[in-house]
């Protein structure tokens, strides 16, 4: 099967702090990919080499079988990103969010319509499409967030830590959806979180620790005969060596 | 249209959206020329004696004087105010969402500057209304028109400032910084108060700072455009301080080399 991410020997560093160290790993096209790591383990700076908000020291990163070195902008076409923070802009429509977004990625008129309309409807929130951002809950706009980020139709998607801030009912139906996303559409997913209960026995698991790939396989095979809390517990303590 | 353009037009209207949305954003744009206008000039009007000189034609009131400054202002601070919503869409995460486009981010950030250019445009328009209608001082009506270039260009020019300090500036909080260190000097130490000459009375270092200042060649810039008349020397270091200024804004927003590396 093709790469739907691949990262290859990723260092990078803030001054003498290296924040990650050598990190190389595949997610297989089509494949949902949980990046497991506490806080501080390089999560952050990962996601940002990925977005290209900045590049490596040494190493790269291929979307969709495409360096993102070589041919940025073509890498990013093919990248759908729901970050960390809100990204919604409150004082304005969900629908205006929506085509800026598409604008962004030179999309517009009927095309931009016919899409946003599709993935309201997707959602099941077609009615709220004139409501201003701030007027939706939590979990709606993760949600609208996740819409937007698909717009484009990209082949990889990446969420970093999207569920934070949420209750746990609205943190599994997240996940779940976006796994049932990975299931009828092919999408490739990487899924960053410091929280076990999101990843599911049969999902592929990186776990970040201290910028470097403490684990990396299927979660189920990784956790063993432990709980996967435990052996994330384990790994991250510097007691245990990888998977 | 073509993607690129696309793009343009979304960034505009967000930032014109964003604009009317926060109306006390654009009264607090209004009233500080004006209160510069009427209480500052009124008080400064008795003390400060002017002469002829280019482009005026005959003796002017100080209230005249300032005008094309006061224009001047509302884009520094226009620019500032974008640079800060700069600073603040990196916290928010709004920026990266727009410069995780496959646009080119040179083309991005040009988008940004072409917006919040429109944007100061605005507000010196309305400031110029209201100081022809209300307080009665206007220009020769091919001013107004003639204005709207070099209103452009100072804009880009005040904007790129501000985008090359939203590359630099790492928190919300250090913004208090720019304010002291770089609007109000730029702002006193040009043509937009007092003219050259005045300045010359009272220190020639102060006079050549001043010279030096674009901020003082986009305020003569603005004077002479109401005017009907195209200052050239004005039009050039405007142009080449945008330019540096840009070269300087895209360098910090460069992923490989610029300061926003350091920000993750």
């Amino acid at each position: 099967m093709s790469a739907g991410i691949k990262v290859s020997h990723i260092v990078h560093g803030y001054g003498k702090k290296t924040a990650l160290n050598n990190v190389s790993f595949v997610v297989e096209s089509g494949a949902f990919c949980a990046l497991l790591g506490p806080n501080g383990a390089g999560k952050s700076t990962l996601f940002a080499l990925l977005t290209r908000l900045f590049v490596p020291q040494s190493g790269d990163v291929g979307i969709a079988g495409i360096q993102l070195k070589d041919n940025p902008r073509h890498a990013l076409a093919k990248l759908g990103v729901v970050f960390q923070q809100p990204t919604f802009d409150m004082d304005l429509t969900v629908r205006r969010n929506l085509k800026y977004f598409a604008a962004l990625h030179g999309i517009s008129g009927c095309d931009a319509d016919k899409r946003i309309d599709a993935a309201l409807e997707r959602l099941g929130m077609a009615e709220r499409a004139g409501e201003k951002a701030k007027a939706l809950n939590g979990g709606h706009r993760r949600r609208m967030e996740i819409a937007r980020s698909l717009l484009h139709e990209p082949s990889v998607l990446l969420l970093d830590e999207p569920t934070v801030g949420l209750d746990a009912a609205t943190r599994k139906s997240i996940t779940d959806h976006v796994h049932d996303l990975v299931q009828d559409t092919g999408l490739t997913v990487l899924w960053a979180t410091h929280l076990v209960d999101e990843i599911r026995s049969d999902d592929r698991l990186v776990v970040l620790h201290r910028g470097e790939i403490v684990a990396d396989g299927f979660a189920g095979i990784i956790a063993g005969d432990q709980t996967l809390s435990d052996r994330f517990l384990a790994l991250t303590s510097g007691s245990e060596v990888a998977a | 249209m073509s993607g690129a353009l696309i793009c343009l037009v979304a960034v505009i209207q967000r930032e014109a959206l964003r604009f009317v949305s926060h109306r006390s954003r654009f009264l607090a744009a209004l009233v500080r020329p004006l209160v510069w206008l009427i209480v500052f000039a009124a008080g400064f009007r008795a003390a400060l004696g002017l002469s002829i000189m280019p482009p005026y034609q005959t003796y002017i009131t100080y209230e005249v004087y300032i005008v094309p400054g006061l224009c001047g202002m509302a884009q520094l601070f226009s620019g500032m105010q974008s640079s800060l919503s700069l600073v603040y869409d990196r916290e928010m995460g709004s920026m990266r969402l727009m410069l995780t486009s496959p646009m080119p981010r040179w083309w991005l950030l040009f988008s940004k500057l072409v917006a919040s250019t429109l944007i100061s445009i605005i507000q010196v328009y309305a400031f110029l209304a209201i100081a022809g209608l209300v307080v009665g001082i206007d220009f020769p009506w091919e001013g107004y028109f003639l204005a709207f270039p070099a209103l452009l260009i100072s804009g880009l020019m005040l904007g790129a400032l501000g985008l090359l300090l939203s590359s630099t500036i790492k928190e919300l909080e250090n913004f208090a910084g720019v304010m002291n260190f770089v609007i109000f000097p730029m702002f006193f130490m040009s043509t937009a108060l007092y003219p050259l000459w005045k300045m010359a009375e009272a220190s020639v270092l102060l006079r050549d700072i001043c010279a030096f200042n674009p901020f003082s060649h986009a305020v003569e810039l603005i004077r002479f455009a109401l005017y009907g008349q195209l200052n050239f020397e004005a039009l050039g270091w405007v142009t080449l301080a945008f330019l540096v200024f840009l070269a300087g804004s895209l360098w910090g927003y460069d992923p490989a080399r610029g300061m926003i590396r350091k920000k993750a």
